[in-house]
């Protein structure tokens, strides 16, 4: 090869055809596929709870996005059903996530209704799982003699309290649980430009 | 459409695409003797390995050398010696942050409980700390020090306007520190290996910028008419990067599932659009170099690099197989994923030819066995690559750690391998000074070597297990949790070895510059030649 010029135009072109593929036709296409029926857009607490779960790198070990029965079992496991595009218009970032090290918490909002489980949850997993291998969060609760008025107490199961203490909820700790209890995509499908 | 007839018509553009580049690139077949792979010796140094001692006493000998290339060559390097000095010793640094992340995080996969009271140590945390002071601290830092080395090289010139790439690695630096910062203390833009806010990566795009002046004032001053293979890897991957990394992190023009194509567009051309030409063009200079004989097959490095450059663009839809995402695309990208094999299939055989009856060299020179078990594993992990996306193995391993082991035999085991052989050759070419204690190097080697085997394995037969587990659903969910334990503490003991390799080659580094000073405040003595062809 003789010319950079020629060589330099290659290697855009290539590019160019990758990023049209991968980019340019998405854009058109799915960016911005209509939001589902049946889906309501954040709160402002959930959102930010959304921005504790990005902080705290909850997506790397759990995905947001149910396979159909074709690929694997996951509404048997109560994942619930494939997702689509427009169950996502609401997420900027998508959180699709790439590992299941823990289980898909598309619908975790569904599967698992109560605060004070997913509080205590985050204080300990190990409370509520035993053989859990997710990372406990005590730095988004304070531990006190007692509680204040309008401060949210999380109730531990036995031997995980610490003695004589309370187990008081940060603001980021119920901001989060207001986003998990949002994960809720059970409301029908409808097919989007996605198939 | 249905899919075979997306799958059919991607094939044929495919093929009909390729041939269409190679032919209008190829070279004009009269304008040389030779076919371009010999333009990196100088007169008389085929046959020969290049020693340091011929750099050396070229530089400092009293009778200097007669080759006017030599004499080239070494001014080449003493242009380039500064900058490619301070990209290494920010690599140095970066690989040893990387390497404390990464297994404080590994750790902490089986220890749940270990350093939980400060949020920067949690895993979510630590875990993109280590990706990222990989991805924009040890590999641009080293490929990119190796790259300004070789390229003066090869254009048989001087490296024009250094200090625009010294001022540039500065901010490229200061940028990295300023990201990491901010992912401890929980800001994150949220989207795998674009984590770092973008108000921050306006510094990346300034640095990097200014690393490319340079790299581009060179290229127009060159003095070979034959743009040899590595110019072509370096060359692109340096238009490539900038262009993915301003569209990945331009705020506000992603959205819903199209920012999650954009994001497996972004995450896999970075490996395979940046890190890889870059050492795959380190492999095209090195290894000829260190066995004194011409790649094999031009024609074959021609394919291999516009195979590269034309398919592994578009396989980056192979992350998203069974998500929310067009179908077309995750078909389009698992055909180019199988594409893929040409181009491997090209760069494994023009090596092999290369090294056949010359692997005596292999037992004198660290660099060469880091090069050789690099390209090897180039190809495994292509090739490993390649089924992965197949969706049928796919549906197995798509959520588990076979596919982070699986990114390390990418990453560390050709890429990491390969940089580190660069750097054993460079460093004393730069600094003037041999390393001080070779079975440093070998330790070095088999740590890193013995290390990255124990990660792959555990983590590919327990990633492979856990897939397992997951798709049967008469079993648990958790016991796809439980069951990878044992080989989740195989890989922080892998892990650990790499890591402990990592402060070996950084400790020998250290002590190569602690020696260079001593010796520079002693007498004027002149340069002991060292020996040995590294």
């Amino acid at each position: 090869m003789h010319s950079e010029t020629r060589l330099v135009l290659g290697g855009l072109t290539t590019l160019a055809a990758a990023t049209a593929a991968l980019v340019v036709l998405p854009y058109f296409t799915v960016r911005d596929s209509a939001a589902a029926p049946g889906l309501a857009p954040y709160t402002a607490t959930q959102l930010r709870g959304r921005t504790q779960y990005i902080s705290h790198g909850c997506m790397y070990c759990h995905s947001q996005q149910p396979r159909t029965k074709a690929f694997a079992p996951d509404a048997k496991r109560g994942w619930g059903r494939a997702t689509v595009a427009g169950d996502y218009a609401y997420d900027d970032p998508p959180l699709l996530g790439t590992m299941r090290t823990g289980p898909d918490l598309m619908n975790i909002g569904a599967r698992q209704p109560s605060d004070q489980w997913h509080l205590g949850h985050l204080y300990q997993p190990r409370a509520y799982v035993p053989n859990s291998i997710m990372p406990a969060y005590p730095f988004l609760f304070e531990i006190r003699d007692k509680a204040e008025a309008g401060e949210t107490v999380v109730t531990l199961p036995p031997g995980f309290a610490p003695e004589g203490k309370v187990v008081v909820a940060r603001p980021e700790a119920l901001e989060l649980v207001s986003y998990l209890k949002s994960l809720d995509r059970s409301y029908p499908a409808v097919e989007a430009a996605t198939n | 459409m249905n899919t075979l007839a997306i799958l059919m018509s991607a094939f044929i553009l495919s093929i009909v695409g390729l041939g269409f580049f190679i032919w209008s690139q190829r070279s004009r077949p009269a304008s040389t003797t030779t076919d371009g792979s010999e333009v990196i010796f100088a007169k008389g140094e085929l046959g020969h390995p290049e020693s340091i001692t011929q750099s050396i006493s070229t530089a400092h000998g009293p009778a200097a050398s007669d080759n006017l290339e030599l004499q080239a060559r070494v001014r080449a390097d003493a242009s380039t010696a500064q900058v490619v000095f301070f990209f290494y010793c920010c690599a140095f640094v970066w690989l040893l942050v990387a390497s404390a992340a990464g297994l404080t995080a590994s750790i902490k996969l089986h220890s749940p409980d270990w350093l939980v009271s400060q949020a920067w140590l949690s895993f979510g945390r630590i875990r993109t700390i280590h990706l990222n002071a990989v991805a924009y601290g040890w590999a641009p830092m080293a490929g990119l020090g190796t790259a300004l080395f070789i390229i003066p090289r090869l254009l048989k010139t001087e490296l024009v306007g250094a200090r625009y790439a010294l001022l540039g690695a500065a901010l490229w630096n200061a940028a990295l520190v300023s990201g990491l910062g901010s992912l401890a203390y929980g800001v994150s833009d949220g989207m795998e290996w674009l984590e770092i806010p973008w108000q921050i990566d306006l510094l990346f795009v300034a640095g990097g910028a200014l690393v490319g002046v340079p790299l581009i004032l060179t290229l127009l001053q060159r003095k070979v008419a034959h743009l040899y293979v590595s110019v072509w890897y370096m060359g692109c991957a340096l238009f490539w990067f900038p262009i993915l990394f301003f569209v990945a992190n331009f705020p506000g023009l992603h959205h819903g599932v199209e920012a999650a194509t954009m994001n497996w567009w972004f995450g896999h051309n970075v490996l395979g659009l940046f890190y890889t030409p870059l050492a795959l063009a380190s492999i095209y200079y090195l290894l000829p170099k260190l066995i004194g004989r011409p790649i094999q097959s031009y024609n074959l490095s021609l394919l291999g690099f516009w195979g590269l450059a034309f398919f592994y663009g578009q396989v980056g839809g192979h992350h998203l197989i069974g998500g929310p995402v067009p179908g077309w695309l995750v078909t389009l990208s698992i055909v180019q994923s199988m594409m893929m094999i040409l181009p491997v299939a090209a760069f494994t055989v023009n090596q092999h030819l290369t090294l056949k009856g010359h692997l005596s060299a292999l037992r004198h020179s660290p660099t060469l066995q880091f090069l050789c078990l690099g390209g090897l594993m180039y190809t495994a992990s292509s090739l490993q690559g390649s089924f992965e996306a197949l969706r049928s193995m796919n549906a197995v391993t798509h959520f588990t750690h076979y596919t982070v082991a699986h990114a390390h035999l990418g990453l560390y085991g050709f890429v990491s391998m390969v940089f580190f052989g660069a750097i054993y050759f460079v460093v004393p070419r730069i600094t003037g000074r041999d390393w001080p204690w070779p079975r440093l190097i070998a330790a070095h080697f088999w740590l890193a070597a013995i290390g990255i085997a124990i990660y792959f394995v555990s983590l590919t037969i327990g990633g492979w297990l856990q897939g397992s587990a997951m798709l049967d659903e008469s079993r648990g969910f958790m016991e796809s949790v439980a069951l990878t334990l044992p080989y989740l503490k195989g890989r922080s003991v892998g892990g650990a070895l790499m890591a402990l390799g990592h402060v070996v080659f950084a400790a020998h580094f250290a002590r190569l510059l602690i020696g260079e000073r001593r010796r520079a405040q002693g007498t004027a003595s002149p340069l002991k030649t060292a020996t040995g062809a590294l």
